[in-house]
């Protein structure tokens, strides 16, 4: 009689298999909606800052690695060639004012043509690396303009932001991070 | 006049017949994108052959779905370039893939190494085929037991004759 009972339950049970297979191939795919495939992690995060000896785009003496240790620093690689940190360049003056030291990164640009944009739009750098043949850039990872890493004073690269900062990114997360840089050191 | 029409219709739809299998041919050839403009001289036909190999195995960062063999954006133009030297200096393609993926993460790699974080990629298509293999054995064992029972079917025994025609003599 029992066994009758299961036999029968069976393949009632059997239909469910379609509805349960299709919820969790709509999970599966439900959350790969809400991944940006453009995001690629930093695979320098934890890591120090590369070695470098490049010459600095204000009077061309050459600085190092070694010069950016010390504090919490945003690193910002732009270029005059890059659409996005002409949008991006107001809101780093903002930052620069407020006592955010940036360091630039010119990227893969021509000195003279750098030299006069930060002339016309003005100078959020504390100073800048040029990095004519993307050297520095390759080293960190860079793989388009602009792109700004959180490093601390230990010259840990702690987080990567990839496109353009602006305030509501700046506010919602990016100050958070920055602010954590301290601690971390602490 | 008909007879006319008619082979002329049939001349008309063998043309479009044609043209359809042309058309369903051409789209199954390879799009090959040649964007690559720059050409390296390399010192051993050796070094040439590996880089190609290991330009279509590296990925651009910068798109989604292009190695950089066949990516024109700048960032496949420079890890080319670094590609080249790095082979020149007599690197191996151990050194060259740890060298790229240790700043670009594994991401560049179309053929990533075997890790926590890839472990599914690596394994899905063997939990696949043993599914597969699987679904294939329960439909077969399935379809030979619903066979079995075909065959099966209760023989009618002489007692049942005798029931039914104790039946049908009573009717």
């Amino acid at each position: 009689m029992n066994q009758m009972k299961i036999e029968s339950l069976q393949p009632r049970l059997r239909l469910f298999i379609p509805l349960v297979l299709f919820t969790l191939i709509a999970v599966f795919l439900f959350r790969a909606l809400s991944l940006n495939p453009a995001s690629i992690p930093s695979a320098m995060i934890g890591r120090s800052l590369p070695e470098f000896e490049l010459p600095v785009l204000e009077n061309e003496r050459l600085t190092n690695n070694a010069d950016l240790i010390g504090r919490s620093i945003l690193i910002n690689v732009w270029a005059t060639w890059c659409a996005a940190c002409v949008i991006e360049h107001p809101f780093l003056m903002r930052l620069a004012d407020s006592g955010i030291p940036i360091y630039g990164v010119n990227y893969k640009d021509q000195v003279v043509g750098a030299r006069k944009w930060l002339s016309d739009y003005g100078d959020p750098y504390v100073t800048n690396i040029i990095d004519q043949h993307g050297k520095l850039g390759f080293d960190l990872g860079v793989y388009g303009a602009p792109e700004t890493f959180f490093v601390d004073a230990n010259g840990i690269i702690q987080y990567r932001h990839v496109g353009i900062i602006n305030e509501d990114i700046w506010t919602s997360k990016l100050a958070r991070l920055y602010s954590g840089l301290e601690e971390g050191v602490k | 006049m008909r007879d006319y029409i008619a082979a002329w219709k049939k001349e008309l739809s063998d043309l479009i017949r044609f043209f359809c299998v042309l058309f369903v041919l051409a789209m199954m050839l390879p799009i090959s994108t040649l964007a690559v403009v720059e050409t390296y001289q390399f010192s051993d036909p050796a070094l040439e052959l590996r880089y190609r190999k290991l330009s279509a195995e590296l990925r651009c960062p910068k798109c989604q779905n292009q190695n950089i063999a066949e990516s024109n954006a700048p960032i496949s133009k420079d890890l080319r370039r670094i590609l080249y030297e790095q082979l020149e200096a007599g690197s191996s393609d151990r050194e060259i893939l740890g060298y790229m993926s240790l700043r670009y993460g594994e991401f560049v790699r179309y053929r990533p190494v075997f890790s926590r974080e890839t472990a599914l990629l690596w394994m899905a298509p063997i939990a696949f085929l043993f599914f597969g293999l699987g679904f294939l054995w329960f439909v077969v064992k399935r379809g030979v037991r619903n066979a079995g029972d075909e065959t099966d079917l209760p023989a009618v025994s002489g007692d049942l004759e005798a029931f039914f025609t104790k039946d049908n003599s009573k009717s």
